[in-house]
């Protein structure tokens, strides 16, 4: 593989793939309904030793 | 057997350096070899005098295991010593020239032992031994792997040992933060390998649904470690038996991949692992929850989309193509959002408990820390501006920018992350001094103070003078002029630094009490306690 195919996938397809994924971890993060479950997970350090 | 294979493998290990120790192909290899050949013998014989031929005892397998926590703990505050004093005595090479002694302590050669002295000593000790502490604990999990744990402490501090002694004897690849060569890079891969499925295995085997968000910024600095690790060191030794190795790149390539290594290793060894410190570290200190838990998510993977690509802005004005030199610049830029997202939720977790500043020094050091990355990553997404950076690269600003991170940010976190470790690891009921915390703190936070404000001063005057044209096109200043006129400017650093250093020489000491046994009769801190009021 070429360094200049590899260079064409990495700024189109692969970018496209990545800030997708970006984007898709973010939405996650921030769904209606996540809340609960977040402050859930924010208790584990404090529940005990 | 105790350690019987221990003891048999460690042996063939010591051979084997001796043999290479003897058939050397350069001198600095074959007196490398007879350190590691000391440094692995002096180990068997250690254990040697500590076997015996007993059944051994059960090992309790639901309690956690925190035998190689407290040995990272005691390696985290010596090696912080020993760095930091290394970077004392630096300071005062460059303020005294004359303190340089040749061949071995020239200044040349204290610099990496300083850097990886602080970073991977002091810095990994600490990263080690609180991930381990707070894997088992937000997975209620004890460590995978049984004895894999002491593989990795114990290979680790060989890797230090190593890399330092190496340094002094003029070792080197001469890649900044990735000084050691071949034979010792390999030896940090198996390590780190270990450390990865002793992690990971960990994980794996958790009793909490959920994986803490803490452990993600761990596992993440391990994983990023390792590929950086690997790419940046990839090289061809001129010899098995000798110290010399070419790279696999050349020319810019070269470079390229060195500060993709090297950022990096700012964003996941000094930011990642340090904020895996601080989603554990402060609500347990403060005993509050983490301020928004899908924030730090957020924080979590803008990190990881953003960091990997800022490492250009170490490039500007090079052979470097201009179009990833500005990537690097809009990327670093970027970086604020995360950067400020991660400050804001350290700081919150204390809202609504912000009394326990004034009452608990050890939530002070934390809450010093937080505001410190803000501050070193508020200054370094400007520093990486291409016009900024025409003033700023090369001089003494980059070291402030270096130190009020380092010292301020990971140095802080980790002390804080120390002083709450260790009287619970050694079941003790409190440190032995809160009040010599207190003066650790302002000890440090002044001696950072005095730091970055000297060497903003100097580098923007050194930056100043080495641009200074007259009217005819000359420049002004030669270079030697520039480095008398920061003398002042060297003196009062090392005087900063110098302070740091006194504040991690209380820790020591307040820790070693703790660890001891040992409590400190003194007045409670002003406010802990409610005062008494008269009868009426």
């Amino acid at each position: 593989m070429s360094y200049n195919l590899m260079r064409e996938f990495a700024d189109s397809w692969g970018l496209l793939a990545m800030a997708l994924f970006f984007v898709g971890c973010i939405a996650f993060a921030l769904r209606p309904g996540g809340k609960t479950q977040a402050d859930q997970a924010a208790q584990i350090p404090l529940k005990d030793d | 057997m105790k350690f019987g294979t221990e003891i048999v493998v460690l042996s063939l290990f010591a051979f084997a350096a001796l043999v290479a120790a003897g058939f050397g192909v350069e001198g600095p290899f074959r007196q490398h070899m007879g350190v590691l050949f000391f440094a692995v013998a002096g180990f068997t014989a250690i254990l040697l005098r500590n076997t015996d031929f007993k059944p051994a005892a059960p090992i309790d397998t639901s309690a956690y295991m925190d035998g190689p926590i407290r040995y990272g703990a005691i390696a985290t505050v010596f090696w912080g010593v020993v760095g930091m004093l290394v970077g004392v005595i630096i300071a005062l090479q460059l303020a005294y020239p004359h303190l340089n002694i040749q061949p071995w302590f020239n200044f040349g050669r204290l610099r990496p032992l300083h850097t990886s002295g602080v970073v991977f000593a002091f810095g990994g000790n600490a990263l080690l031994c609180t991930s381990l502490y707070v894997v088992q604990r937000t997975c209620r999990a004890r460590l995978f792997g049984g004895k894999l744990a002491w593989f990795v402490f114990w290979g680790y501090q060989l890797f230090i040992v190593m890399a330092a002694t190496g340094y002094l004897l003029g070792i080197t690849e001469a890649r900044e933060y990735a000084e050691p060569e071949w034979y010792v890079d390999l030896w940090l891969t198996i390590v780190w390998v270990a450390y990865l499925i002793l992690f990971l295995g960990t994980i794996l085997k958790r009793k909490e649904p959920h994986i803490y968000v803490a452990n993600w910024f761990y596992l993440s600095f391990i994983v990023t470690i390792a590929m950086l690790h690997v790419v940046n060191n990839l090289s061809m030794p001129a010899s098995f038996l000798g110290s010399k190795s070419y790279s696999a790149f050349s020319g810019v390539q070269d470079a390229l991949t060195q500060w993709w290594y090297g950022h990096n290793a700012v964003g996941f060894f000094l930011t990642a692992g340090f904020l895996g410190m601080m989603y554990y570290f402060v609500p347990k200190q403060a005993n509050r929850p983490v301020y928004s838990y899908r924030l730090s998510i957020v924080h979590f993977w803008a990190i990881i989309f953003l960091y990997i690509w800022a490492g250009p802005h170490h490039l500007h004005y090079t052979a470097l193509p201009d179009w990833a030199q500005t990537l690097g610049m809009a990327f670093s830029i970027m970086l604020w959002m995360p950067s400020w997202g991660g400050m804001i939720n350290g700081l919150m977790t204390l809202s609504g408990a912000w009394d326990k500043l004034r009452t608990d020094p050890i939530i002070r050091m934390m809450v010093m820390a937080v505001a410190f990355y803000g501050m070193s990553t508020f200054e370094g997404p400007i520093m990486s501006i291409k016009t900024v950076n025409s003033l700023s690269h090369y001089t003494d600003w980059t070291i402030g920018h270096v130190h009020s991170g380092a010292l301020g940010w990971v140095g802080m976190i980790s002390f804080g992350a120390i002083y709450y470790m260790v009287p619970k690891l050694w079941n003790r009921e409190r440190l032995y001094s809160l009040r010599l915390v207190t003066w650790h703190f302002w000890l440090a936070t002044l001696g950072i103070v005095v730091y970055a404000a000297v060497m903003w001063v100097s580098g923007i005057m050194q930056g100043l003078m080495w641009r200074e044209y007259d009217e005819q096109g000359f420049l002004v200043y030669s270079f030697a002029e520039t480095v008398a006129a920061m003398h002042p400017f060297y003196v009062m650093r090392a005087i900063g630094g110098a302070m740091y250093l006194t504040g991690a020489l209380l820790m020591a000491w307040n820790v070693t009490m703790t660890i001891l046994g040992h409590q400190r009769e003194e007045q409670p801190m002003p406010g802990s306690e409610p005062a008494l009021r008269p009868a009426e």
